[in-house]
């Protein structure tokens, strides 16, 4: 842990990418909705609605964004959204999964961004596609049945990052919770790394286990976690992509906290 | 006209104390390590715990209740703010106002107790002695300050005791909880219930007026309740750390170390006979003022907050909002200062989401002209010096976050305990069941019912009274009851409870099914209805009734009994499944508890 170099930091920070920006030295994603996109987006930056990867996230068709995207093996990719970070994990960690080795997340949200009074643009950058490669990264994946193997064995921590409620009313056995929102800062998608390491410590984390992140459906949450994680060098993380609703309609065992009505508590 | 604009936000208002001590959270979380190791006695950890504030929860060792000691009440926006973040971070994305002033985080993993810990000390806060044998958060009136009827503002006192008493040495270890409780007049407080209960008073000593006291002593809801007794006619203000440490001494020296059931000071009281308790702690107080080496010096803070109106949103809000009239009618209450209201935002069982309580926080910056709110003791929140002016922007402000709820100050704002939603030894879901009654009463339009006004409905899980329902009009608490083979959840109902100055415990009446708890509650209103007399409300009728002072059709508890006994009666399962099962829950009904930490 002790050697982590910048370059291994999944985050990036804004100043930074203005200086990547004014050099036009990188490839900036911006993961919103095409609309708010078109409203205004960090200048240089092009738009992928999320949607459109999870139409269809066989490596092939991640392969085509990519390349449609202008993002060739060696493109300087960072990517950003306005969803605390979750939506542009998503995406980084799908360029990572066919190999894509330099992607990278912005460390604020469009929205902090802006309020921090930085280059916005409404133009639309011109961009040639390019060619990318496919070289899967099998271990930065968790398919269902490998989790259902990988739990057995005591070093695995499987996090669950929904929110408390969700998790008491059904989880995969043995998870803990860390809610999504326990990740950020007050002004960054992601805690100061002490910080991080801290919460990972009172949980009796260690850093050498072997973690696997899950949240409801697409992957985002959980993806926000698996970077959260990779942020203070833990070396062995896995996202299970397809996480809770998949594991729910393959009918695999859930736990619940029994013989609570915890949602009588909540004022929504 | 135009819309005034506004200048600036005024920067936000720093409360003058600050309750936290930063180091205790890191020790908190070595505390856990180690007792997770199995190198601290699970005794030992669970006193450590309950003294840093953190509660055990339902059938569970994962997770604590953290609770956050706001003394008199007294929150501020950006401590508002902290703790929206914090329930999303750490809790449910909700958090829950009690009924003792405290705002709780519910469902917090043990682990994360100590990163709420530090965070609170960024915003001046601490959860330290809100629990367990110590002093628990002191109270005050969330009028002080404001009421009409007050004499002076006891709010610098009651947070002169919380600051002399927080980590204090003479209450670490006190036998058992110990209760302060502040009020501004004998109709906005509880002082009879507690330990300690204190009303303003002012006496005219050689021509000379002088603040103090009255101090009742001894109260206190639970399994068995007790009433409050005077101490003296009047307490001046100089004896109040005096007499409060002669009390706590007295109890910490003879109060019940080993009988955990009955060690609140209220049953040394009644053992000893309330003439010898009075004495003794009169001679205490004599010694305690004779011997000290060091004057010992509450610090009372008496400057005045600061008034100032924060803005006029707009003079003009264009047309009167819907049910405007209905919410200022059961959830204003005017100040005694010129122009100047109470708001109370009412709850549902104390519940707030994070995203209510950051437009509180927003709330409170543009309207309140003291810049901070008071909790109140009946689950919700007050926003004070609100102009008349600014009613309505803010009855607009409040509905969009859905904070507009009606008769806060009314019957319909029931208050319900944790229950089965996270108490250990509950046995039934009253939190539940208190939202339902609250929103039929809004349904039926009860709360602008003027005859409900000064009434009351409050629901325990237990007989231990958390939601005190011994002192409510109507009052439940939870049990389970049996029809054949079946169980179904089973309160007993208690009505007349009282705890202004003719405080008394409620007449335990009969035993309701919980699905007839709402059918119940709106019979007995309706042989009110039939047999009131002109100027007359249900309360006064209640209470004539219980002193056997009632002469119409309806004269005595077995009267009531006996009018809603045909509601009482177990259906089969097969007629009505429904009346097996608590409220929250679609499986038939039986009882479990856990390990309760009353006693702890
Ligand atoms: C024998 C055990 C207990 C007794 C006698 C007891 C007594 C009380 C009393 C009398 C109150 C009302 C406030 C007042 O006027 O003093 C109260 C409030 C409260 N108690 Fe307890 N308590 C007990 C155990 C517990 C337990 C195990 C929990 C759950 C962790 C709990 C949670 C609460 C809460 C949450 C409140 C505030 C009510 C609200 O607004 O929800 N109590 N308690
Ligand atoms: S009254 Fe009973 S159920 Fe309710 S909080 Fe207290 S101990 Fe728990």
């Amino acid at each position: 842990m002790c050697c982590m170099t910048d370059s291994d930091m999944p985050v990036i920070d804004s100043k930074t990418l203005r200086q990547k920006i004014k050099e036009n030295s990188i490839r900036l994603v911006d993961v919103r909705r095409e609309q708010e996109y078109q409203q205004g987006h960090i200048t240089n930056a092009i738009n992928l609605p999320l949607a459109k990867l999870l139409a269809d996230d066989s490596a092939e068709a991640i392969q085509k964004i990519a390349q449609d995207l202008g993002i060739s093996d060696e493109t300087s990719v960072v990517v950003y959204d306005d969803t605390f970070g979750a939506l542009s994990s998503r995406v980084v960690w799908a360029l990572q999964y066919i190999g894509h080795k330099d992607a990278k997340l912005l460390d604020v949200t469009f929205s902090q961004w802006k309020s921090l009074g930085y280059e916005i643009s409404t133009e639309v950058p011109e961009i040639e596609s390019a060619i990318h490669s496919i070289n899967i990264n099998p271990d930065i994946m968790a398919t269902a049945e490998y989790l259902e193997k990988a739990k057995e064995n005591k070093n695995v921590v499987i996090i669950d990052n929904r929110e408390r409620l969700n998790y008491l009313e059904q989880h995969i056995p043995g998870a803990i919770n860390i809610p999504y929102r326990t990740l950020a800062s007050d002004d960054k998608i992601l805690r100061t790394k002490e910080g991080m390491k801290n919460l990972l410590k009172n949980r009796g984390i260690s850093e050498d286990a072997e973690i696997i992140t899950y949240c409801g459906s697409v992957g985002t949450l959980s993806g926000l976690a698996y970077y959260a994680m990779k942020s203070v060098g833990l070396p062995n993380v896995k996202l299970y992509v397809h996480s809770f609703k998949e594991w729910k309609n393959l009918e695999k065992p859930i736990d619940k906290q029994e013989n609570a009505n915890y949602w009588d508590l909540s004022a929504e | 006209m135009a819309q005034q604009l506004r200048p600036s936000k005024p920067a936000d208002k720093k409360p003058k104390i600050d309750w936290s001590r930063r180091q205790e959270a890191e020790h908190f979380a070595e505390t856990v390590k180690l007792f997770r190791q199995g190198k601290v006695d699970p005794d030992m950890f669970r006193r450590f715990r309950l003294q840093n504030g953190a509660y055990g929860t339902r059938m569970t060792d994962d997770y604590a209740m953290v609770r956050i000691k706001v003394p008199a009440g007294q929150v501020y926006p950006y401590q508002l703010e902290k703790i929206a973040q914090l329930s999303e971070m750490y809790s449910i994305g909700s958090a829950h106002f009690s009924t003792r002033e405290n705002i709780q985080l519910h469902w917090v993993v043990l682990e994360d107790v100590s990163e709420i810990m530090q965070s609170l000390s960024d915003v001046g806060m601490t959860s330290r002695e809100a629990c367990g044998n110590t002093v628990r958060n002191v109270m005050c009136s969330p009028l002080s300050g404001v009421c009409k009827d007050e004499i002076f503002d006891a709010t610098p006192y009651a947070m002169a005791i919380a600051k002399f008493m927080l980590r204090n040495p003479i209450c670490q270890g006190l036998p058992r909880k110990f209760k302060f409780n502040f009020t501004c007049c004998e109709k906005h407080g509880m002082v009879r219930i507690v330990d300690v209960g204190l009303i303003p008073q002012i006496q005219e000593i050689d021509g000379e007026k002088r603040k103090g006291f009255k101090i009742f002593l001894g109260g206190g809801l639970g399994n068995r309740s007790f009433i409050g007794h005077q101490l003296e006619d009047f307490t001046p203000v100089e004896d109040l750390l005096y007499t409060s440490m002669a009390v706590i001494r007295i109890f910490d020296r003879l109060g019940d170390r080993k009988n955990l059931v009955r060690n609140r000071m209220r049953y040394l009281v009644n053992d000893m006979g309330w003439e010898k308790f009075q004495n003794l702690v009169l001679k205490e107080r004599a010694i305690v003022k004779a011997t000290q080496s060091v004057i010992v010096k509450l610090n009372v803070d008496e400057t005045k907050n600061e008034i100032r109106r924060p803005i006029s949103v707009s003079n003009d809000v264009a047309s009167v909002p819907d049910g405007f009239a209905r919410w200022q009618k059961t959830n204003v209450e005017k100040q005694s200062q010129d122009g100047f209201n109470s708001v109370f935002i009412g709850l549902e069982s104390g519940d707030i989401t994070a995203n209510q309580l950051r437009s509180v926080a927003e709330i409170i910056r543009d309207y309140s002209a003291e810049g901070f709110a008071r909790n109140g003791f009946s689950q919700n929140i007050v926003i004070r010096y609100v102009h008349d002016d600014d009613l309505k922007s803010m009855y607009s402000k409040l509905l969009e976050s859905g904070l507009a709820k009606t008769g806060s100050l009314t019957m319909a704002s029931a208050v319900g305990c944790s229950g089965t939603t996270s108490c250990n030894l509950a046995l039934t879901n009253s939190h539940r069941l208190a939202k339902e009654v609250q929103r039929k009463f809004l349904e039926l339009k009860l709360d602008e019912d003027d005859d409900l006004k000064d009434s009351t409905v409050k629901i325990s899980g237990c007989p231990n009274s958390c939601g005190q329902h011994e002192i409510a009009t109507i009052g439940f608490y939870g049990g389970g009851g049996r029809h054949e083979d079946n169980m179904f959840p089973n309160y007993t109902m208690s009505i007349g409870g009282r705890f202004d100055q003719g405080s008394m415990l409620g007449h335990h009446t009969a035993r309701v099914p919980v699905k007839r708890v709402i059918p119940v509650i709106l019979k007995i209103i309706e042989l009110f209805k039939e047999n009131k007399q002109s100027d007359d409300t249900l309360a006064k009728w209640i209470d004539r009734i219980v002193n056997g002072n009632e002469s119409s059709k309806i004269s005595s508890v077995e009267d009531i009994k006996k009018e809603i006994s045909s509601l009482l009666i177990p259906p089969k399962v097969e007629d009505e499944p429904e009346f097996y099962m608590d409220y929250g829950s679609d499986t038939n009904y039986h009882t479990i508890t856990g390990k309760g930490e009353c006693a702890a």
